[in-house]
Formats: structure tokens, sequence, C-alpha cells
């Protein structure tokens, strides 16, 4: 696949939220302060008698989200994900999945990728948290061109909560216009047979990087873009797991508790196989260049190379035995 | 209709007294508060409120959020008043099945809920969104929502208070059950909320204050504060845990208690008066 420019994710979001208004009045905007950091202003200029600025209050915001959505509106919050799915976490359990509301929480700044800023506002526990809540939905998708897909589907697809993943940094757009989105399902990149590379969010392309360095060796990976991490696409983890008997799980998040996690826990009991996580390793992030920070925290398509040899060898072992 | 304040209190001893018998059969749940607000609440559904029990969706309804979840008892013994369900269901309160949840449930279906409530400090977030969503729709109706005042220590009260004040949502009105009691005792020595009404006022809100207890008091101040524009408006409600039964009146021990048999039948002859 080929990347037609660098854009960040936040500005598919912003551009997808207000598509979505211009069709459907009952779509409100609330304000956490840093609408313009991510991409909410497109909305609020082009819809200001619907936007609401509510401060530096995310646990207030998400109970008027839930107040908006009890009234039959569609409210977006949008804030960076450490707040935005870890400042309010009881709110968005009781007041949103408990009461079952459509209320959409963008969670912007997600991954180290975030750079400069540091470890706090670096979101790597939001999958984990958001995906355990019942009645979330919960989106990573993976460049530009799928973040306005799916906050579009977000709105007008689903009747309940929705967590929504995206990142800071302008990286690789390569979704081909007009490719199929739906929620729920995985989307298949490259065809292979000898292991699959499951991937969320601005990872997806570094998998696509570390299948193109495999396929130099003559190892024909599978890539599979999860931007949908629930509900999760048992079938097509369960067939990758069949037909490649090996999986490498690839995000910008803790490995624990994150989208990896949730493709194990499909695994184990339906179709176990050689698998192995490429993600954070139970540890804070820290300044640094987005690319620095991608490298130190091994998180780029040669790590995902090396953790495909060991599943490999994993899955080679297993049928030797 | 509208029911003079000796019929109210009748009505208010009627709903006391399914209020104990609920808890009784539940044999866990929360007496002092729900006793201590049973004349609030009547006053509200049976002086105040615009609903129809009969179309508990009629979109022109005031809304009423419980912020305080752990009062269901007397919102449901309320709510079956009012006639929205029957008071026979009450019996089923906290038990495998029921819709009537420890802690309200809109996932339950309980006709006349208008949300979830169980977690301290979200129903006044909840009551401003639905207050900016009313006058966004420059719809009629008002908000009304019913807060602790332990639950002011949660910090996200103020969060809410503070975005009420700022878009000036007069369409919403919050009482305050000042019992001055929590769990652990007494609510200035857990944590002091005082001083109150300079709180709300310095959060831009028309404060007003009656003896929540009181039925004359109740229904002069929800009349007074009818006419009040340009702010929010939160009245605290000094009420005492236990109301109605004088033998545990004030009693904070009563907070999360149910009665037995024995004490239900004392407490019942005590609300009747005999």
């Amino acid at each position: 696949m080929e990347k037609r420019d660098n854009i960040p994710t936040r500005v598919g979001f912003g551009k997808g939220v207000k598509e979505a208004a211009s069709r459907n009045e009952k779509v409100i905007g609330l304000g956490a302060d840093i609408t313009g950091s991510v991409n909410m202003n497109f909305f609020a200029d082009a819809f200001p008698d619907r936007f609401y600025s509510l401060g530096i209050a995310e646990q207030n915001i998400t109970g008027v989200a839930a107040g908006w959505a009890l009234e039959g509106f569609i409210p977006v919050m949008a804030t960076y994900g450490v707040f935005a799915a870890m400042r309010n976490t009881d709110q968005i359990r009781i007041s949103l999945c408990y009461n079952n509301v459509h209320a959409i929480i963008g969670g912007a700044h997600a991954g180290i990728s975030v750079g400069p800023d540091g470890a706090t506002h670096q979101a790597l526990e939001d999958i984990a948290i958001m995906r355990s809540l019942p009645n979330m939905t919960v989106l990573s998708p993976c460049d530009a061109t799928q973040a306005e897909q799916a906050v579009q589907a977000a709105i007008e697809e689903i009747n309940g909560p929705v967590y929504i993943r995206f990142g800071r940094e302008a990286v690789p757009d390569f979704i081909p216009k007009g490719m199929n989105f739906e929620i729920g399902k995985g989307q298949t990149l490259i065809e292979g047979n000898d292991l699959t590379i499951i991937a969320t969010g601005h990872m997806v392309w570094e998998a696509l990087q570390a299948a193109e360095l495999l396929r130099k060796e003559h190892i024909n990976a599978r890539v599979l873009n999860l931007h949908t991490i629930k509900p999760i696409d048992k079938k097509a983890i369960i067939k990758a797991s069949t037909e490649t008997g090996a999986i490498i799980t690839a995000e910008e998040h803790q490995i624990m508790g994150g989208m990896g996690s949730a493709v194990a826990e499909i695994l184990v009991s339906e179709a176990p196989c050689a698998v192995e996580f490429v993600g954070v390793k139970d540890t804070f992030g820290e300044s640094g260049q987005p690319e620095e920070l991608m490298e130190k925290y091994q998180l780029t398509a040669k790590y995902i190379v090396k953790a495909a040899y060991k599943a490999l060898e994993k899955k080679n072992n297993e049928r030797i035995n | 209709m509208i029911l003079s304040v000796k019929e109210l209190r009748e009505i208010a001893k009627t709903i006391r007294i399914n209020v104990v018998n609920a808890l009784l059969n539940a044999g866990s749940g929360h007496l002092g508060g729900s006793l201590g607000l049973t004349d609030i609440f009547t006053a509200l559904y049976f002086h105040e409120l615009k609903y129809d029990p009969k179309n508990p969706k009629w979109e022109q309804r005031d809304r009423f959020v419980l912020s305080i979840g752990h009062v269901a008892p007397v919102l449901y013994a309320t709510l079956a008043q009012a006639g929205y369900f029957s008071t026979s269901e009450l019996s089923s309160l906290r038990k495998l099945g029921s819709m009537l949840q420890g802690h309200p449930a809109i996932s339950h279906n309980v006709p006349g809920l208008e949300t979830t409530a169980g977690s301290l400090g979200q129903g006044l977030s909840i009551a401003v969104g639905m207050a900016l969503a009313a006058k966004h729709q420059k719809a009629g109706h008002r908000i009304f929502s019913i807060l602790g005042d332990g639950e002011l220590q949660e910090g996200s009260v103020w969060e809410a208070a503070m975005a009420a004040g700022h878009y000036k949502l007069d369409n919403l009105r919050v009482i305050v059950d000042r019992n001055r009691v929590q769990i652990d005792g007494s609510t200035e020595d857990v944590m002091g909320v005082e001083p109150l009404v300079d709180k709300w006022k310095a959060f831009n809100w028309n404060v007003l204050e009656c003896n929540g207890n009181d039925m004359s008091d109740i229904l002069k101040i929800l009349n007074e504060a009818r006419e009040l524009e340009g702010k929010p408006v939160v009245i605290i409600a000094h009420t005492k845990m236990g109301a109605g039964v004088p033998e545990i009146e004030g009693d904070y021990k009563w907070h999360g208690k149910a009665p037995n048999k024995e004490q239900a039948n004392s407490f019942i002859k005590q609300i009747k008066g005999v």
C-alpha cells in the first residue's frame, strides 16, 4: 500500500464530525478547552450554535454528554485520551455506559508518538479501560482517511457509547479512498499465509512496512487492520490463526489489557496458536521526538519483524513436537 | 388539581409507610435519607412537576434527576404513588430480576425514571446536559435534581455547578438534602461543606433555603423558585434523616439500614401518629 501524504488522524476525526453534523442537526459538540488541538474547531466553526464550551472539566463534560444523549441528541466530546478516558472513567461507566446512551468520546494524542509532552499526555491504557466497559464500542482507526470514516460510522450506525482513539502526529495516510469501513469488521490489507500481523491505529502502517521486510525474506505475512477493538472481529482472528498459525499483535498501547490482550482472549479459547505482542511493556513513556520514542519503546516495523521470527519459531517448534 | 397541605401530608405518610415496608421486604437499603426526603418528593410529584404517568416520555414533562441513587426507595414509592406503576412492585425492591434495583437503573425500564444513579456526583452534570438541551430547543420544561449534602464533597458537583452558572440555566432547580449527616458521622466533621449558601452564590446561583420536612415551607419555596430568572436555582432543604419516625430522626446510623419486622411495625405506628 502506498501513502498519499502525512496527515494526523485527529484531522480526519475533526472532518468526520463536521461531515456527520452537516447531515444531522442532533449532533452537538462539547468543548474541553483544547478544541483546536483535537480538531473539533472544524465543527465549532461550522456550527457555532451547536457547540458548547465546558472548560477543563472532563468529569462534568461526560455527565453533560449523558444529559444531552438522554434527550435524544448525539453529543461528541473530545480531548486528549488520557483525560477523555481516564480522568472521567466512572462518569463514562455509569452516566454513559450503564445508561447506554449514544455519545461519542474522542480520545486524542493516543500512544507514545505524542512526543515531547511526555508521559502525562501519552494515552497508553485507554483501550484496556474502555474495552472492559459493557455497552462501549471502541474504535482505533489507522489513518486520517479511516478516522474520518470511523467517526461518521460512530455517529450514524451505532446507538450507544463509542470511544474513538486517534493520534497527534502527522502519519501516513494510505487507506484507499472509498474503501469500505464497517464497525466490527477487520480489514485484511495484505494477504499472506505464513503469519498474521494484527495491528491497530498508527501501528498498521508499521505492520505494512514489516510485511514488506518479511517478504524480502520470503515470508508471506498477512496484515489485518483491527480498527474496531470492540466488538472484536472474532471470525477474522480465528481465520488468521487457523490459516497462518502465528500471530503478532502491534499497538501503540500497553500490552497489558490492550488490543493484543483482546485478540489473545479469542485465540486462547477458540483457536490457540503462536502469539507475540508488540506494544508498551508496563512502563510510562517520556519526552522525545516521536520517531525516537517509537524506536526506544520498540514500536517500529523492525520490532514487528523480530516478533514475527519469534512467533514463527514457536509455530515451527509446535509442529516438531 | 391542587392539593392542600393537609392532603400532601397524608400522601407523604403513605409514601413513608411504603418505604418502610419495601425496605423490610428487601432486608437492606437506605431508610434514613429516604424518609428525610419524603416530604420533598411528595411536594415535587404532587404539587410542582408536570408529568403524565400514562405517557412517561411525554416531551413536555419536567425532568427529575435523582443524583443520590441510594434514596431509591423513596423515588420508587413516589413514582408508584404517582401512578407510574403498581405499589405492589415495591415488594420486589433489590431482588433478583426486579426492575427496582438497589440504585435506580434505566436499563431495568422503570417507568418515570430519567437516568441511572448511584455513583455520587454525577446527577448534576446530567441535569445540566438536559437543561442545555431544553434551552437549545427553546423548550419550556424544567429540570429538577436532588443532591445530597455529603455528595457535595465530590468535586465534579462543582464542575457542574460552574457550568450551570456560566450558562445561566434558570430552567434548572436543584434541591440539596441538607440533613447534615453522612455514613461516617456529621458532614461538618467528615468534610465540612459550609458555608453552603455562599458557595452556591459564588458559582452564580440563586440560593433559597427551607425546612425540607415542613410541607407548607417547601411549597412556599418552590413557588418562590418558580419566579426567579436569569440563574439556576438551588434550594438548601434542611431535613432530618429518618423524618416522620421520631425514634430515629437525625440518627445517621439509619443511613444505610433496613428495619426488622418489629422495628417496621413500630416505625409505621409512629408515621401514622398512633
